[in-house]
């Protein structure tokens, strides 16, 4: 243990590093906390087991065999990476070298397996860049909001993730030089270094910066790379524990009831139903009603804007989702893509990189034409007639990898259309004055409804199997 | 239901017939069948007639929540002033409504899709789908609505239920939880769909058709198809017979329905709800 200049300087970057990152990470916990309340208690045994599953066990990502396989493979190397760098921290600040070390035949196969994940993942990320890059790319890495930035940003993590296990090899390697030269034995295996020595230069001196600048470029690496994640869809390797805990536990199926619609229905069937107190602000003033459904993110539930920050971009919700698939607008993708975008718009922007905001060019025609100030998720961002063409069919919360329900945010807005705004298509309108008026969304008389019975006995064999 | 009450009696189960069940003439002919197998087991069940009213699913899913409670609720004091404590429906939205959504507005019953009573009584051999029309060597695909399958898990009785008729069931790519909606689902039924390529039910009648057809090139032209799916069975091409799409939900059986028309396969292709092919199997046509 020697410490010197080096050490004193790790540590000023290791606590700007965090700091920093602490910082845009209480911007984010802002940022999600203007949605609407909602209870997620409880269920603790239930939603570890989901978390642990999903989440650690990426049990949703084997649908798709090739990238699950890729994704496995950077997954699990930066888990086991992790640890080296826990042992490069602990160096750093106290000047030790190669900590760990002390762990023995344990070191041997932990560097061991480091060296052979570091290298996959280099491959993996080669895959990845492909099926993003190639002419064309794969169906859901096309479509018009993943232009720009969001291509940019996917890009630009695989590149980080190729650098980052370039550092690691140029330390290692140069590490292992070092030890041949001076005849002595480096703890742990190399197997991958062990291939690269003979790449390396011969003098000491050449191998000890090529060692330091190895350790110091992984490391600020990866506290760049930390403070980058809060802008980028990356985001999602720390945000898609938290978003998975809190997914709904209900069937898909079942769609939240509006508690505040509940008590005027019951008022108006019963007369003498009490109707609780509208809540009031501390100082006793009554608040301002908020508004049915959704029109701006802050009427979303925290844990929309939750699931906005966890979301990878991947597009497997789109892929899957009927109305895209037969050339609707709609993309359930685009929709959390937005709420992120206006949540950033509206208020806390990130952070230090330019924002998340794919711009005006994915942005349909007629929102271009919108004035500033009806600037909204809905409308502003997100038009009717994606929203009119989604089915609630659940593809995306099925596909979704980190469980999020990009349906609940378009049903909220539907409710926003049709209870403030009543814009609803016209032909909807109908249907619900025909179940106002028959108790049936066609406009048939109630009393038809036996009609069935009629012919009940009568031969119809011909006609069923006609 | 009123009658049976008149007499101070409550059914076994009532039968939740639905908007379609009642209005639509196609599904008239299920909900006949399914009342002639109840009757047929024996099944002490009821039907509310006039009193029932649509349980709000379509207002609901089209974000008019204030028409879906009035509806819930409405639907609720008449169920709990019969003391219903066991619903069977043919209609997956009035299933999925009814046991998932009214509870919290206070109406609690068990709440039964018709897919899994079938299911029930072939376990208990108290139908043996044998007897009537026999469907051995037809091919059937069954088309998993969203309502009953990934919304509410059931995949498994609809596919026992076929697997008794002893017919040969193939399934489409997109099956169980990856199925691909029928186009109708959150009020698209009642309205015409947004500008694209095409329509939902479209797509979904070209992926049935080619896997009834056996038919592997138009299956792989198919998009968002799950490449780790190895369910699909595109099997040699079938008898002269006529191949079936089995639905177990009404506004599946239209869009199926009007899919087939589109690609005039009406000859050899027919749509029937599992609650008909039951009774046909049964020889309850009479
Ligand atoms: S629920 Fe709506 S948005 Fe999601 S896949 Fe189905 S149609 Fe698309
Ligand atoms: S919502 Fe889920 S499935 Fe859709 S792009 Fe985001 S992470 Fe992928």
């Amino acid at each position: 243990m020697h410490f010197s200049i080096q050490n004193f300087l790790f540590l000023l970057v290791a606590i700007a590093g965090f700091g920093l990152f602490a910082w845009q990470a209480r911007k984010i916990r802002a940022n999600i906390s203007v949605g609407r309340d909602r209870d997620m208690s409880g269920n603790v045994s239930e939603r570890l087991n989901k978390t642990l599953l999903v989440a650690f066990g990426q049990s949703k990502m084997f649908k798709r065999l090739t990238p699950a396989f890729l994704h496995l493979i950077v997954y699990v190397g930066f888990l086991v990476i992790n640890v080296e760098v826990i042992e490069i921290m602990v160096d750093g600040i106290f000047g030790t070298h190669r900590f760990l070390q002390f762990l023995g035949p344990v070191y041997d196969v932990l560097m061991a397996t480091n060296e052979i994940l570091g290298a996959l993942v280099i491959v993996a990320v080669v895959a990845f860049w492909w099926r993003r890059n190639r002419k064309p790319p794969v169906r859901r890495f096309q479509g018009p909001e993943l232009r720009a930035w969001p291509k940019l940003d996917a890009n630009i993590i695989l590149y980080v993730e190729v650098i980052l296990m370039a550092a690691l090899f140029t330390m290692n390697t140069a590490d292992l030089k070092l030890h041949q030269l001076r005849g002595t034995e480096m703890p742990g295996t190399f197997p991958i270094s062990g291939l690269l020595v003979g790449l390396f230069p011969s003098s000491e001196a050449a191998l000890h910066v090529l060692e330091r600048v190895g350790w110091w470029a992984h490391i600020i690496g990866i506290l760049c790379f930390l403070n980058y994640l809060p802008s980028s869809k990356h985001f999602h390797i720390i945000m898609a524990f938290p978003n998975v805990y809190y997914s709904r536990l209900v069937p898909q199926g079942q769609f939240s009831n509006v508690e505040s619609i509940t008590h005027e229905v019951k008022a108006m069937m019963d007369p003498s139903y009490e109707v609780p107190a509208p809540a009031t602000a501390p100082d006793g003033s009554a608040l301002a009603p908020t508004p049915f459904g959704a029109k701006d993110v802050n009427d979303l539930a925290w844990t929309n804007l939750l699931n906005a920050y966890s979301c990878t971009e991947c597009g497997r919700c789109t892929s899957v989702c009927p109305a895209n698939i037969t050339g609707k607008l709609l993309s359930p993708r685009k929709i959390i893509m937005d709420t992120r975008d206006r949540m950033e718009e509206k208020y806390n922007s990130p952070l230090i990189f330019s924002p998340n905001l794919y711009g005006q060019e994915a942005k349909h025609e007629s929102q271009e034409v919108l004035d500033k100030e009806n600037h909204t998720l809905l409308r502003g961002y997100v038009t009717p007639e994606e929203l009119w063409a989604c089915t609630t069919c659940n593809a995306c919360v099925e596909a979704c990898p980190v469980n999020i329900n990009p349906l609940e945010s378009i049903v909220e807005m539907r409710r926003f259309l049709v209870l403030e705004e009543s814009a609803a298509p016209n032909s909807l309108n109908v249907m619900f004055s025909n179940i106002e008026n028959n108790g049936a969304p066609w406009a048939f008389s109630p009393s038809d409804r036996f009609n069935w019975a009629d012919d009940l006995y009568v031969a119809e064999k011909e006609v069923v199997t006609a | 239901m009123a009658d049976l009450a008149a007499q101070g009696e409550t059914p076994e189960i009532l039968f939740w017939v639905g908007c379609a069940g009642a209005f639509d003439d196609r599904y008239k002919r299920v909900t006949r069948a399914f009342v002639r197998i109840l009757e047929h087991v024996g099944v002490k069940y009821a039907v509310l007639g006039m009193e029932e009213s649509c349980t709000g699913d379509p207002a609901k899913r089209a974000g008019n929540e204030f028409l879906f409670q009035m509806q819930a609720m409405q639907n609720i004091t008449t169920l709990n002033g019969y003391g219903i404590k066991k619903v069977v429906t043919a209609c997956p939205h009035c299933f999925n409504t009814i046991k998932n959504e009214y509870p919290a507005l206070g109406g609690e019953y068990e709440v039964i899709h018709h897919s899994t009573f079938l299911q029930q009584l072939i376990n208990e051999g108290r139908v043996k789908v044998e007897g009537g029309e026999s469907y051995k060597g037809r091919r059937i695909t069954f088309h998993d609505s969203c309502y009953l399958g990934r919304s509410n898990n059931i995949y498994e009785a609809p596919r026992a239920v076929l697997e008794a008729l002893d017919a040969d069931l193939v399934e489409m790519k997109r099956s169980k939880a990856n199925g691909l909606c029928c186009g109708a689902g959150g009020a698209q039924m009642w309205k015409e769909p947004e500008p694209g390529k095409k329509d939902v039910n479209i797509e979904r009648t070209e992926e049935a058709l080619a896997t009834l057809d056996g038919n592997a090139a138009a299956l792989d032209n198919l998009y968002g198809v799950e490449s780790g799916n190895a369910g699909a069975t595109p099997a040699p091409k079938a008898n002269g017979q006529g191949s079936i799409i089995a639905v177990g939900c009404p506004f599946c059986m239209t869009m199926m329905s009007d899919g087939v028309k589109n690609k005039e396969r009406e000859n050899n292709v027919q749509v029937f709800d599992l609650a008909e092919l039951v009774a046909s199997a049964e020889g309850l046509n009479a």
